[in-house]
């Protein structure tokens, strides 16, 4: 592993750094899920080789993970963006879904719309749709200290309850047996590239965009630093004169709004109506990847591939293997109880705790 | 004092932190019946060293003998069976207790039937704070005493677990002059009974009037010991610190200009929504230093909040220079060129994970200067960094060091940069500039506060410790409950006269 190496420099430390935890969580999972698998009788070899072959076994099995990753990247940025601000957004699922109907919904309801106005249009609804569901709890908070994470999960319960009315009232497809939107139309559809088997719709090169924004928006611009100010230390930010409702509510609009895309690219992408169960669980993986991506915003990218494999590829293994593809689940809930629980990692792995932690007890005030 | 026998020692303690080696070979003797001080900087070890010999840290090497035999401690609790007990500077006291639940928390007396007999609690209680003469009712609730009081509870908490060794760790920071007089009769009379006491501080005159012996720490050594009666505030500050030090501040007369802060019938509720400001008027010109005296909690917090932005007045008035800044912004009364040193400046004063450079923006990064565009510019950013890092002599590798890893002296440095050194300043409002800040960095922090005067800013001052707002201030301003007792000019208020006046009386 890489924390063996011999010739270690400061600065191959410091990019290596960062990943340690992550990976050796991955790792750990994988070990301990192929326990579980040994346990009911089954080969974690075969398992595993069954997972790989179906993620990347063919291009249209490449295609389909990768299909896979796009609505992760957004909701993992969601999630991380509201970190950095110092939010627990659980409301990511709920943002998700008033985005993608928000985007069905004017991509069904214009007609005759040329492309170059009704797909962007569609993605605009979309994107405001989630800004508009996570802004209400960022409000919340900022005017009644309402905590994100207890509104976030009742606006998901919220969410789900009105597009389920929606779809089986005012918008379900005339004549339809299952409760649905009627197909959006041609015009705002994503637009495929890439040839047979490896087609792919405009919904990646959007995603890494937007990853590099939202990286840039941290990191190099004054809202940035407002926001990662009020994220680490609200008391310093009110004493610097920034407006810590504000930039509150700015940020759950801006996750809400990342949400609200994870919906749209899949509509207007891959499922081209809305139907709430094609949305589900997208959400709260969202939590898992932003975590395991320590919430930087191009660590995502990274950690939404690898969700977006293992989602692609179990089905696959079920399938070749005879393992019950819930078995990734396990793993992935593995890889988030390794990752939130970073100490156990590196007591396991016998790992320096961050410099400075065993100081942090003999100081404070007048300490001496 | 050193012919009475020897009760705890400490040999050739070691204790290291990752990269701070926190005792270095400390060695220590505290004999019956004595008033030990042990004085040193902030960071000079001598925290971590009571905690080894209270069983909270376990020393890396090094012994320690109570009367004489060697003892390991696994937790505190094995300490408080030999007789030790210790005085946290922040109380460790549950607030909504009365005085005797809380003396018996942790060691409850029972009746037979397993039901909590608060009848003997309360008379043992009582009994006990008679015979050491520290008077204290048994039933009041805890968060009604004074600070005084609470003190004593916690003496009297030490005592009841049969303590022999008290360890006071800097007792008298929340004290009136007058607590102060009261607490020391109360050590005297606790080592007549042959108590043995170590009495931790960083205040030199308080160390001269109580203690028979002095030992002196810096940077993880013991590096000597003094007497009392052939030791001066100047003798033992160059032991602390290791140099000669200028205990005075050098500074002319003032020279008083134009009002700048006004300040009229303010008044303003504290976070339980009790009045902590309760009418206050009093106005700071250019060129002059107006210290608030108080004793801590007396609502000098508040108005500091309150002339900064970061708390709402419900009565009266704020203007600097003219402008009205009642209830404005912070951002707002920024740009009037109000600058604020804050008390707490973990908490208010910077992002501990954010370099230095960062931090020196906290309040200006949005100012054209530092933009580039839709971005900041970060060169510009560090430019300014380096050059006030410089000019301020922060003590740090470089400007992308994050202001955490800094030494206490070295942060406050940081700040006290940030808000003269980076712009233009009207009126700096200091509070608790040297709160935690070694001797050096107090010298520095000090003369700068005396040069933004010279240069005509209207300073106000906030300050528990009474001595520095005598050394600086130009005029005085008594605060008693969140009213003003009197303003005296500083040249004719005798500390004596401060201390009574702060207890309310003028």
């Amino acid at each position: 592993m890489e924390e063996k190496s011999t010739f270690r420099t400061d600065q191959i430390m410091a990019i290596i750094q960062p990943f340690i935890v992550p990976v050796l969580a991955i790792f750990t999972s994988v070990i301990v899920g192929s326990i579980f698998l040994l346990a009911y009788g089954f080969n974690p070899i075969d398992a595993y080789s069954g997972l790989l072959d179906g993620a990347f076994g063919s291009n249209r099995r490449i295609a389909k993970t990768i299909l896979n990753t796009i609505p992760y990247i957004f909701g993992g940025l969601a999630v991380a963006f509201a970190f950095k601000g110092g939010l627990f957004n659980i409301g990511a699922q709920g943002q998700l879904f008033m985005g993608a109907i928000s985007a069905a919904y004017v991509g069904f309801v214009f007609e005759g719309l040329p492309f170059i106005i009704h797909m962007p249009l569609a993605v605009l609804a979309g994107a405001l749709g989630g800004a508009f569901w996570g802004a209400i709890p960022g409000f919340l908070k900022a005017y009644t200290g309402a905590h994100e994470v207890i509104t976030t999960i009742m606006f998901n319960y919220i969410a789900l309850s009105f597009v389920g009315y929606l779809v089986s009232g005012p918008l379900k497809l005339e004549g339809s047996v299952i409760a649905k939107t009627p197909e959006i139309a041609d015009a705002a559809k994503l637009p495929f590239f890439g040839t047979g088997e490896l087609g792919l719709h405009y919904g990646i090169p959007l995603a890494i965009l937007v990853a590099f924004i939202i990286y840039w928006l941290i990191w190099k611009t004054p809202f940035g630093f407002e926001l990662r100010t009020v994220g680490l230390n609200p008391s310093a930010a009110s004493y610097s004169g920034i407006s810590v409702k504000r930039v509150t509510i700015f940020t759950m609009a801006i996750s809400g709004l990342l949400a609200g895309l994870a919906g749209t690219v899949d509509t207007l992408g891959l499922i081209h109506h809305f139907e709430p169960s094609f949305n589900l669980g997208y959400g709260f993986d969202s939590i898992t990847i932003a975590l395991l991506a320590k919430n930087h915003p191009l660590g995502v990218i990274l950690t939404s591939f690898l969700f977006g494999a293992m989602s692609a590829g179990s089905t696959r293994m079920q399938r070749a293997s005879g393992v019950p593809s819930e078995i990734i689940q396990v793993v992935q809930a593995l890889i988030l109880m390794f990752v939130a629980a970073e100490q156990l990692i590196r007591i396991m792995y016998r790992l320096r705790s961050q410099e400075g932690e065993g100081l942090q007890l003999s100081s404070g005030w007048g300490a001496g | 004092m050193s012919n009475q026998p020897v009760v705890l020692e400490a040999r050739n303690i070691t204790k290291q932190f990752p990269g701070v080696l926190a005792n270095d070979k400390v060695n220590l003797k505290l004999h019956k019946g004595e008033i030990l001080a042990l004085l040193g900087e902030n960071g000079a070890g001598k925290s971590t060293l009571m905690n080894i010999l209270y069983g909270l840290y376990r020393p890396n090497e090094g012994q320690v003998f109570v009367r004489g035999e060697q003892v390991e401690y696994a937790n505190p609790r094995d300490a408080i069976a030999k007789g030790i007990g210790m005085v946290h500077q922040h109380f460790q006291l549950v607030p909504v207790f009365t005085v005797a639940e809380n003396v018996i928390l942790g060691s409850e007396v029972e009746r037979i039937s397993g039901v909590l007999d608060m009848k003997k609690a309360i008379n043992d209680v009582r009994e006990l704070s008679e015979y050491h003469g520290l008077p204290i009712d048994p039933t009041a609730i805890v968060e009604e005493l004074p600070v005084g009081l609470q003190q004593r509870l916690e003496i009297i908490k030490a005592l009841y677990r049969k303590a022999e060794i008290l360890f006071l760790d800097e007792p008298t920071a929340v004290l009136t002059p007058q607590e102060v007089k009261e607490l020391f009769e109360v050590m005297r009379g606790l080592v007549a009974q042959g108590k043995s006491i170590i009495f931790i501080s960083h205040k030199l005159k308080e160390v001269l009037t109580i203690c028979d012996r002095i030992a002196v720490m810096r940077a993880g050594k013991t590096v000597g010991e003094a007497m009392p009666a052939e030791s001066t505030p100047q003798t033992l500050a160059s032991l602390m610190v290791g140099r000669d030090v200028i205990l005075q501040v050098a500074k002319d007369t003032a020279k008083p200009g134009e009002v700048v802060l006004q300040v009229n019938g303010l008044k303003s509720k504290d976070d339980r929504g009790q009045y902590a400001l309760n009418g206050l008027d009093f106005q700071v010109k250019e060129g002059e230093i107006v210290g608030i005296a108080g004793v801590q909690g007396n609502g000098q917090t508040e108005l500091v909040e309150v002339l900064t932005g970061l708390r709402r007045s419900s009565n009266g008035s704020v203007t600097v220079g003219g402008v009205d800044i009642t209830n404005k912004s912070a951002r707002f009364i920024t740009k009037q060129k109000v600058s604020h040193i804050p008390e707490d400046r973990h908490r208010y004063g910077m992002v501990k994970s954010y370099s230095i450079a960062d931090n020196l923006v906290l309040n200006s990064y949005y100012m054209p200067q530092f933009r580039k565009g839709l971005s900041l510019d970060s060169q510009a950013i560090n430019k300014q960094a380096v050059d006030l890092i410089k000019e301020y002599d922060i003590r740090t590798p470089s400007a992308e060091t994050s202001g955490g890893t800094l030494s206490g002296g070295n942060q406050q440095k940081m700040v006290v940069a940030r808000e003269i050194g980076g712009r233009q300043v009207e009126l700096l409002i200091a509070s608790q500039p040297t709160r935690g800040v070694d001797v050096g960095s107090i010298e520095f922090i000090h003369s700068q506060i005396v040069s933004e005067r010279d240069k005509g800013v209207a300073v106000l001052l906030v300050s528990a410790e009474l001595d520095e707002i005598m050394a600086l201030s130009d005029r005085i301003v008594v605060m008693y409950e969140g009213e003003i007792v009197d303003i005296v000019d500083a040249g004719q208020a005798t500390r004596e006269d401060l201390g009574v006046m702060m207890t309310g009386s003028k």
